[in-house]
């Protein structure tokens, strides 16, 4: 079970603004003591909990379908924040669920996964994200997560962008972004770990996307994938049993003070680059070595 | 020589509040309060001074008194209830004669503390989860009230780049909570039905009064310049606020929800003013670190603060409606304050010092 030191905020422990008789100026207030709360939700929506639900309904797929295997997890860092990037696929992604389960379930230590606004729009969908460690996606939000409050925060700089390509373009990682993710490490004087992920492709391969329908019903695309050929709607949440396999490649440290407001565009841009190179070279090393798309 | 200072909004919460406040700190020489309507709080020392709403005779007053400090407390931070006029009325041409005011040249004015809200940051799917004092709102469409809170704070920008020698605070507060205050939230809570954009359970931040007072009491004292935040640590869930104060929840269509509650409010059942919409879906939370860095120390964290609220809240249940009812009476107040035969301390401000 994950229980990360969540209760200690960046302001301190949250015991600081409890109401303190000690400075007590006339017009006393009664000593509320701690804090009284009925729900574990922390200040970022997240609820171990929820987790916890989340991580017994989900462990058998992980195990059993995905049947997850990781290699390079010393490069995994027990304390201290750091930003985990990986490559992103699948129409409705597999892959964010199957590293932040791994790594809660190997290390005991939250993972908060950054994603799109988009989700937070979504009844219902937008609050079970939240509640099972979701954050969106805002530079400022990472740089809380990662500099202030020293914890770990998986982050797909390839977005919806990578979710989006169709199965022919499988494994061809697409830009990533405008190099964000890089300057928010940097900022946050924190290391980067690269994740490259083989097996999300095949679970969910897209075959075209609807471009009018997703345009009038507000999402970033929308897919038609084998699955919900075969399916139907429940292709959406169906996922093929593709073998998944994990690789965490070194730290990659940035040797450039924090906390500054820019860092110049070039550094950014070629450490980006950098990184995408790394993790693409790696996809394809996974891949030569890879047998059965089912049996890995 | 001690502090004079111009409370604005003597006869709202906030301005009876600080009023009442800084009347027992020593190094405070007068309080004056400017007011609407007579006061609904007893003072011993502030002086009443009634006023209309958009300030015109701020001026005189401020060269006749010649107060070193302005406390501007009456801003409309809900809208329930005001026109859009007398909103713009009260915001920003009540604001705009303030500052004229105390810009005025020769002006004995040294310091302006100005109570804002969080409201002028929105409530969006695209908000951080934490906004900085110098974060900017992310969607341009705001409502009627951040539009009006917003031109105030644009007010207070300019007043601070023409005039840098004088001290300009702004609190922006969160939603308040505690045990006095009636702010749309509370309404609802004290009614005991809680509106809720189904599908959504955001997260809130709320500051108790108490610590809304002792922060404008703690930069006016101190004479702290610049804006901030104030919110109690940590966020609680809407739905979880139900659940600690026992109230049930009204669940809206996530399309269109204040329109299915126009009925309850039309009725005055409900309180949903448009400000509340989009925090009711996706929330809305502020860095504070800024004003705890200057030494500032809340009392109530968020929870507490409904904490707070619910415990008053159960004795006003148990008790019934009991209300202390003060009237103010002009000629009481003369009296008490100026006749010869009233017996004062020897270093009363009113006793002639010669």
């Amino acid at each position: 079970m994950t229980d990360g030191p969540l209760a200690s905020g960046p302001d301190g422990p949250a015991g600081v603004h409890r109401p303190d008789n000690s400075q007590s100026d006339g017009n006393s207030v009664p000593d509320a003591g701690p804090d009284f709360r009925l729900s574990d939700v922390d200040e970022w929506g997240r609820s171990e909990r929820m987790r916890s639900v989340v991580r017994r309904l989900y462990d058998p797929l992980y195990r059993y379908w995905f049947r997850v295997e990781w290699e390079g997890l010393e490069n995994l860092p027990t304390s201290g924040g750091a930003l985990l990037v990986a490559n992103h696929a699948g129409a409705v992604p597999p892959d964010a669920t199957a590293i932040m389960h791994g790594i809660e379930q190997m290390l005991s230590r939250p993972v908060y996964g950054l994603a799109d606004y988009f989700f937070r729009k979504i009844p219902v969908v937008g609050t079970l994200w939240s509640r099972s460690g979701g954050v969106p996606a805002h530079p400022d939000n990472a740089y809380r997560i990662l500099h202030d409050q020293q914890q770990l925060a998986l982050v797909f700089p390839e977005g919806t962008k990578g979710t989006s390509k169709s199965y022919q373009d499988r494994y061809r990682l697409r830009r990533f972004g405008r190099g964000g993710f890089v300057e928010i490490a940097m900022r946050a004087g924190v290391p980067i770990i690269p994740i490259a992920v083989v097996g999300a492709e095949e679970s969910m391969p897209m075959l075209f996307r609807m471009g009018r329908l997703s345009g009038a019903l507000g999402l970033p695309y929308f897919p038609v994938t084998v699955n919900t050929v075969l399916l139907g709607p429940l292709g959406l949440v169906t996922y093929l049993p593709a073998k998944f396999k994990l690789r965490v490649l070194p730290p990659i440290v940035f040797d450039v003070p924090p906390d500054e407001d820019r860092y110049p565009r070039s550094w950014v841009m070629d450490e980006a680059e950098r990184i995408r190179g790394l993790l693409q070279d790696n996809l394809h090393d996974m891949l030569r070595a890879r047998r059965s798309v089912w049996f890995g | 020589m001690g502090r004079r200072i111009l409370i604005t909004g003597i006869d709202t919460f906030w301005g009876g509040r600080m009023a009442q406040a800084l009347e027992s700190d020593p190094d405070v020489e007068m309080i004056l309060g400017l007011g609407t309507h007579a006061p609904k709080v007893p003072f011993e020392r502030t002086e009443f001074v009634r006023a209309d709403s958009k300030y015109s005779i701020l001026s005189r007053l401020v060269q006749a008194t010649e107060v070193d400090t302005i406390v501007h407390t009456f801003l409309q931070t809900n809208s329930l209830g005001v026109s859009a006029q007398q909103l713009h009325e009260i915001n920003v041409i009540g604001t705009l004669n303030l500052l004229a005011a105390a810009s005025r040249e020769r002006s004995s004015v040294r310091q302006v503390v100005v109570k804002s809200s969080t409201h002028i940051y929105g409530a969006s799917a695209t908000d951080p989860n934490w906004f900085a004092e110098d974060a900017k709102r992310t969607t341009p469409q705001a409502t009627r009230l951040e539009r009006s809170l917003l031109e105030v704070e644009d007010l207070v920008y300019d007043f601070m780049q023409d005039r840098p020698d004088l001290i300009v605070t702004m609190l922006r507060c969160a939603n308040v909570l505690g045990t006095d205050i009636v702010t749309p939230i509370a309404t609802n809570l004290r009614r005991g039905m809680l509106p809720v954009v189904a599908g959504f359970d955001p997260l809130i931040q709320f500051v108790e009064e108490d610590d809304v007072v002792r922060a404008l009491e703690y930069v006016t004292h101190h004479q702290i310049p610049g804006v901030f935040n104030l919110a109690g640590a940590g966020k609680v869930p809407w739905s979880e606020i139900a659940s600690i104060c026992g109230v049930r929840m009204l669940p809206l269509p996530p399309l269109r929800p204040r329109t299915f509650a126009w009925p309850l409010v039309k009725t005055g059942r409900l309180a949903f003013p448009p400000e509340m919409e989009g925090i009711l879906r996706f929330g809305r939370g502020v860095d504070t670190r800024r004003l705890i860095q200057h030494g500032f120390t809340y009392r109530y964290s968020s929870a507490g603060a409904v904490e707070s609220f619910s415990r008053a809240n159960n004795l006003r249940r148990a008790l019934g409606r009991q209300d202390p009812e003060y009237r103010y009476d002009q000629d009481l107040e003369q009296f008490f304050r100026h006749s010869p035969a009233v017996q004062r301390f020897e270093d009363d401000s009113d006793q002639p010092s010669n």
